[in-house]
Formats: C-alpha cells, sequence, structure tokens
C-alpha cells in the first residue's frame, strides 16, 4: 500500500551528493513530493528530509541505497506520525483586495496566517502548517486571486528527545576506533 | 637499497614542491600500482608529461579505444585481486570509460579510473572536450570526485583507492582539472584507513550466527549457493573446509566460478538461465538456502514468485544495501564471507547427506544423457563450443585463466571449463558487455604472467573490440584467442528461435578475415572448420609463444541448453528445444 514516508539523511557535506541521492530515486521512478537540505544539530552534517509517498518495502530498499553512498553517514524512513513536522508557505494577493472588505482579514486569522508586507499593490501572508493547512488556505484566497504562491519542502524531527544521529555517531566513532585498533594490530603482527 | 635507505628516500621525497600531476603518479605508485591502462590526450597530458620520468617504474599499457583501457583494468584487477588503474582524457576519453566503469560497478570490481578535465575556470562553459564526467558518472560509480586544486590530489587518491577495494569492491572515479594537474603542492602521501561515513564492513553478529548454526544443524537438505563474494574476500579455503565439514552441497553463480575445484565432490555445478540441471531443480527442493557472496541476481533466480519458496534462507552478505533487496531471507549474517564463513564453522555439526547429494548426481546424469554427452561428442559435421571448451580443459590441464565474452561463447565457457586454481574465470556478468573478452584478456593476463590466459569470444563480441589486436601486438600479450564463429549473434537467435518463431531480425553477421586481420597486426592464427583438426591447432595456438588466433567455425545454429526461459521457476529448467511451449 502506497502511503507517505519521511526519509532523512545525515550526510557529510559533500558537492554532488544530492545529486547521488536523487539519482536513486529517479532510477527506481520513485517521485520525491518535497526535498529539503539543511544544517543538523551537529556541527558539520547536513540533513536531507524527502518525502515520498510509495509502498514500505521500496521505500526500506531506497533508504538503503542512500545509506549506501559513501558520504552518507545515516538514513531513516518514517511515517508521518513518528514525526513533528511543517511546510511554510507564502501567498502574494492584491492589496486591493483587503482594502475591499474584512473578509480576507478574517480569513488570515482563521488560519492563523500573518502578513509579512503591505505595499499599495500587493499584499504577501505567509503560513505554516501541513500541506493540507496551507493548501485550505490556498483555496480561500483563491477568489481574491492568488498573485504568487509558493510551499517550501518539509522540515521534520522525530519525536525522541535528541537527534537521533548523535547515539549514532557514538557508536560509529566506537566502531571506527575497534576498526582501527585491529588493523593496528595486524599490521603489528607483520 | 636497505629499508632504512629506502625510508630516508621516501621522507626525503615527502614534503617536496612538486606539480600535481607528478602528485599523482606518486601517489599512485604509494598504492602499489604498477600497470596503468589509457589513452592521452589534451586535457590529461601534464600528468602524461610527469609519467615518461617514471616509465621505468609504473607500466603505461597504451590501448587502443579508451573502453579497452577499462575493461583491461577489469580483467587485471579481477585475475589478480588488486585495484585496476585506467588513466584518459576528458570529453570522450573519459566518457569511453563508462560501458566499463558500469560493468565494474555491477560486477564489484575496483577501479581507480582517472580522467583529465578541462581548467577549472572553463568547468561549465562548453569548452573543448569538457563533459560533466562526475554527473555522467554518478549513478555507476561506487564514489567519484573532482579534483580543482593540486592539495587534494595525494588524499583524494589514498581516498579512491581506500573505497575501491574495501567492503563491497567498486569502480571510482577522479576527475582533475588541468590547473590542479600544472599547479605546485607539498607532497605528503598518507593512505587512507578510515571514512567516517563509510563502514566498508560491519561486525559481525554473534546471535545471528547461532541462528544460522541452528538451521543449518536442524537442516535435512541443506544447499550452498556461493558468488564472487567468496573470491573477493579470499574465502575460497574457508568456503572449502565450510562444506567439508557440514557435507553442504554446493554450486556456483556465473561469478563464483573458479572459487572451488570443478571437480571437488561437493560441487554440483552452475546455478541460473543455462546453469546445471541439478543446481536449479535442487534449489526449489533444498530446506535451507545459504546463499555466501551472491546477489540473487535475475539470471540465477528466475521467476521470484516461485525461488526456493519452501527454504529457509541465509545470506552471508558484506553489502547491507543486498539484504532483502530481492530475495526475504530469514537470518541476515552481514559482513566479510571469510570471516563469517570461518567462525560458522565452528557453530556447525560435522555431517553428511548421503541421499541428498544422490540427488544431485541424479539430476546431473538427466542433464550428462540429454545435454553433456551430445554436446561434447556432437554426431554432426559442425564443431559444439561445448567440446573446443572441453578440449582446451584437457589440453590445458584445467589450469588456464578463462576469458569469455558475452553470449553462447560465454556460456559454453562457463558450463565447460573446469577449473583448480581460484581467479581463473574471468567474463561479464551482471552488465553482460559484450566486447568485454579481448581487452578483459589482455588485463589478466598481464596480471597473470605466469599463467596461460585462454578467450572465448564470439564473432559478434570480437568485433566489438577488435582494435584491441594492435595493443596485443604492441605489447606482445601472449593471449591466446579462441573465435568461435558461428555467423550469427548467437544467444540473441537462440532466443528468436525459440521465443520469436524463428525470425532472424538482424542476427546474422558479417565478420572479416579474422586471421588476416591478426596477420596485419603480426599476430600469427589460423581457421579451422573441421573436428580433425581441432586437437592439433590447440596445441599449435597453446605452443605459441606470444599472441595467436584460432578462429573456429562452429555449427551455426547450435542452442545453449538448459535453459530456464526468462521469467520461469527454476524448476521449469529446459532440456532440450522441443520442452519450449
Amino acid at each position: 500500500m502506497k502511503q507517505e514516508y519521511i526519509i532523512s539523511a545525515y550526510s557529510e557535506n559533500h558537492i554532488g551528493l544530492l545529486n547521488r541521492i536523487t539519482i536513486i530515486f529517479t532510477r527506481r521512478k520513485v517521485n520525491i513530493e518535497s526535498i529539503t537540505a539543511s544544517v543538523s544539530a551537529i556541527e558539520g552534517i547536513s540533513k536531507l528530509t524527502i518525502v515520498v509517498n510509495d509502498e514500505k518495502e521500496k521505500v526500506v530498499n531506497i533508504t538503503k541505497q542512500i545509506e549506501k553512498q559513501v558520504e552518507v553517514l545515516k538514513a531513516f524512513y518514517h511515517t508521518n506520525e513518528e514525526m513533528i513536522f511543517q511546510e511554510i508557505a507564502l501567498y502574494k494577493v492584491p492589496t486591493q483586495a483587503l482594502m475591499e472588505s474584512d473578509k480576507l482579514e478574517k480569513l488570515i486569522r482563521q488560519h492563523n496566517a500573518r502578513i509579512l508586507e503591505i505595499t499599495p499593490e500587493y499584499t504577501v501572508i505567509e503560513k505554516t502548517g501541513h500541506k493540507e493547512e496551507t493548501q485550505d488556505l490556498f483555496n480561500g484566497l483563491v477568489e481574491y486571486g492568488v498573485l504568487q504562491f509558493i510551499r517550501s519542502g518539509r522540515v521534520a524531527i522525530t519525536r525522541s528527545p535528541i537527534e537521533k544521529l548523535s547515539e549514532f555517531l557514538r557508536e560509529r566513532d566506537a566502531l571506527l576506533e575497534k576498526m582501527e585498533s585491529r588493523r593496528s594490530l595486524r599490521t603489528s603482527k607483520k | 637499497m636497505t629499508a632504512k635507505e629506502k625510508e630516508s628516500r621516501r621522507s626525503k621525497r615527502q614534503n617536496e614542491d612538486i606539480t600535481g600531476s607528478e602528485a599523482v603518479i606518486r601517489s599512485l605508485i604509494e598504492e602499489g600500482t604498477e600497470i596503468i591502462f589509457g589513452y592521452p590526450g589534451g586535457a590529461i597530458m601534464p600528468v602524461y608529461d610527469a609519467l615518461y620520468d617514471y616509465r621505468n617504474v609504473l607500466r603505461h599499457i597504451l590501448t587502443r579505444h579508451e573502453q579497452g583501457a577499462v575493461h583491461a583494468a577489469q580483467g587485471y584487477a579481477r585475475a589478480t585481486g588488486k585495484t585496476g588503474v585506467c588513466l584518459v582524457t576528458s570529453g570522450p576519453g573519459a566518457t569511453n570509460l563508462i560501458t566499463g566503469i558500469a560493468d565494474a560497478m555491477i560486477d564489484s570490481t575496483p577501479l581507480v579510473c582517472i580522467t583529465g578535465q578541462v581548467g577549472s575556470h572553463l568547468l561549465g562553459s562548453d569548452a573543448f572536450q569538457e563533459s560533466d564526467v562526475i554527473g555522467i558518472s554518478m549513478p555507476v560509480t561506487k564514489w567519484n570526485f573532482q579534483i580543482t586544486s593540486p592539495d587534494e590530489i595525494p588524499s583524494t587518491i589514498a581516498k579512491a583507492f581506500y573505497i575501491a577495494a574495501t567492503g563491497r569492491p567498486g569502480p571510482v572515479l577522479i576527475d582533475i582539472t588541468k590547473d590542479a594537474q600544472f599547479g605546485k603542492l607539498k607532497y605528503k602521501y598518507a593512505k587512507c584507513h578510515k571514512i567516517r561515513s563509510y563502514i566498508p564492513e560491519f561486525p559481525v553478529n554473534k546471535e545471528k550466527l547461532n541462528q544460522a548454526a541452528v538451521l543449518i544443524n536442524e537442516a535435512k537438505k541443506p544447499f550452498l549457493v556461493f558468488g564472487q563474494g567468496v573470491l573477493l574476500s579470499g574465502a575460497e579455503s574457508e568456503l572449502k573446509s565450510f562444506i567439508e565439514k557440514t557435507g553442504i552441497p554446493a554450486a556456483w553463480t556465473l561469478l563464483g566460478l573458479s572459487a572451488l575445484d570443478t571437480d571437488h565432490p561437493l560441487n554440483m555445478g552452475m546455478l541460473g538461465m543455462h546453469g546445471n540441471y541439478g543446481p536449479n531443480i535442487k534449489t526449489n527442493e533444498c530446506d535451507v538456502l545459504i546463499a555466501v557472496g551472491m546477489r540473487f541476481d535475475d539470471r540465477v533466480t528466475g521467476n521470484l514468485n516461485t525461488y526456493a519458496k519452501q527454504a529457509k534462507i541465509i545470506h552471508i552478505e558484506i553489502d547491507p544495501a543486498e539484504i532483502n533487496k530481492i530475495v526475504k531471507t530469514d537470518v541476515a549474517l552481514l559482513g566479510d564471507a571469510k570471516r563469517i564463513l570461518r567462525l560458522l564453522k565452528l557453530l556447525v555439526k560435522k555431517k553428511k547427506y548421503p541421499s541428498w547429494i544422490r540427488e544431485f548426481s541424479q539430476a546431473h546424469d538427466v542433464e550428462v544423457e540429454k545435454i553433456i554427452q551430445s554436446e561434447l561428442n556432437p554426431t554432426n559435421a559442425g564443431l559444439s563450443m561445448a567440446e573446443i571448451v572441453n578440449k582446451v580443459a584437457g589440453l590445458t590441464n584445467n589450469t588456464a585463466v578463462v576469458v569469455s565474452d558475452v553470449g553462447q561463447n560465454q556460456m559454453a565457457a562457463a558450463r565447460y571449463s573446469k577449473f583448480s586454481t581460484s581467479r581463473s574465470h574471468i567474463t561479464s556478468g551482471g552488465l553482460g558487455t559484450m566486447g568485454f573478452g579481448l581487452p578483459a584478456a589482455m588485463g589478466a593476463k598481464l596480471g597473470m604472467k605466469d599463467r596461460e590466459v585462454v578467450l572465448f569470444v564470439g564473432d559478434g563480441g570480437m568485433q566489438m573490440t577488435i582494435q584491441e589486436l594492435g595493443t596485443i601486438a604492441q605489447e606482445n600479450l601472449p593471449v591466446k584467442i579462441v573465435i568461435l564463429n558461428n555467423h550469427f549473434l548467437g544467444m540473441v537467435r537462440q532466443w528468436q528461435e525459440l521465443f520469436f518463431e524463428k525470425r532472424y531480425s538482424f542476427t546474422e553477421i558479417f565478420s572479416p578475415d579474422f586471421v588476416k586481420v591478426a596477420d596485419a597486426y603480426g599476430i600469427p592464427g589460423q581457421m579451422i572448420k573441421s573436428r580433425d583438426v581441432l586437437e592439433s591447432a590447440l596445441q599449435t595456438m597453446l605452443a605459441a609463444k606470444g599472441p595467436y588466433l584460432l578462429e573456429i567455425m562452429v555449427e551455426k545454429e547450435d542452442n545453449i541448453f538448459p535453459m530456464v526461459p526468462a521469467g520461469a521457476s527454476v524448476s521449469d529448467i529446459l532440456l532440450c528445444a522441443d520442452d519450449v511451449k
């Protein structure tokens, strides 16, 4: 059964890595619903948040292929329920609509949106929320004439108290140390 | 020179100001590179200029096409276990490598490919011979990197060799801009031993090891299938002692060939589309299937919905992304095959399965009667590929390195060669690259100077990389070339015969007089058509000091059997054309 999954990949910051990762989706003809590249809580480590709508089996396979890339430290997949997530949307409407009646102002209040900028020609509104919520506001604004609209990629964090990666990095450091000591043992034997 | 002198010379030479180009060459030498396969051109000329001063230390083989260079590097890597190295120019030089890189990727062959690139100020400007090699090669490389500053050269090359050879090996590409080659750096080389984001081999999970041992110890009809992972991890003796202790019958994939002696009593033969009858049908009868260093390619599994459904599956595999990718496993043992087999052997019981083994030999008898007997002793005038391969095996006492191209020649070579030494079978498996054979045989010979290297190639594949006869002649490489000429693209013709109502759409192929072509290069050879001169012709070929080309006219419309038709179950393997519905 197809459903929405959020894939998060933690990686070294490396030119071209984004390309390497998106190729994995292209090759399997899986559409990327949204993608966000960002810094993580850990210095020097980037985080990609990718939203896809597909079967679990395929998502698991893709997550492993992402993790296989040399610069990727770890990749996780989650269902929407397992994460707290938001998207941000910006809407540009004619200021005249705001002046003509209070309906537009009420709509903005109802949706908990806020006005970023008002000029004589246009007004820019901002709303954060889930896709359905930002879409709802868009639908409400259509009658006033939406001059421009944009929605960001998803940002998401897990419900656990710390970034999963910090735990992972501790284990990774221990593993690398073990590898190193085993290697020096081998070379000293020679 | 004493070790001390060597060390002091080395440290003196470290920390010097040298050009990026010289750093490339010195870094390759630091990594133990002995041979480079390459082709010069504008954007790589500085490196070639530096190579000129090191030409006595580092051998360079000038191929006739970059595809020849990369396949030769693959052949070298597959024969020796070392990392193959290619050096080519930007643009077309680099794009000509792509087929071989893709081949190395799917067949897990360690390669370091160095491509020249236009100056960094010209990147992205459609400059002469500029192409986005990093972009193009991304999906077919294990890792790639573009160097734009000379300081990056030693550390990137160190990283490249580490990534190419460790874990599941694969091809790595380094693109070096011309200004980085010309620029100077303080040279200091340190080998790479770890990368934070890359763990080549995970520690063995003891609990899973125990679970696997329990399954194996309780099995009534266990079956072990192994692939190239055994060769790549050097686990040949561990595999042998594991099956000998447990008494478990084993079968190899196409790329697992030669990891165990052909004549070992527990070696049941080859799996897959044109593999042996027993291993294919018994896959669907065993109760525990132990897969070692193989990735369940569709040419091995046939229809997945009916593949080994009755069996518990243990998968010994180094690449985490292969676990559960194709076949759902009951116990996945992640890690190096050598280490896992050694540990697992300690936990399994000594056993024997005489009646289960007898089932295999009964299946083998069926195959001998229905196929092998007539293939090896044909009654019609035309020569069969099988009898030729078999004769070569006999005359070389099963000691040759057998290289094959792709198609019927490949399947005949795999089915009828016999192996007594590891790393003695080189072919393009996953990608099925026609034209792989001739250059790969050159590379194998350069890596294995003391071994006889025999190539089996079809008339089609031979013409795909025939230009490499020039390389063989120039370097006087004693490669023994056996062209199995049936005047057809044989495997495609076979499918047309069996599944496309004999509509031979563009599979009849004209060939030049191969012996004359060889002669033009100064390579001796002859063409034969009949059985009575086969042995003497092969003897002449094997006795030749240098390269030799033997063209053999074979039966035109012969088929390779048995066959698991595409999409069929392994247990529905066909023994003859009449079985095709």
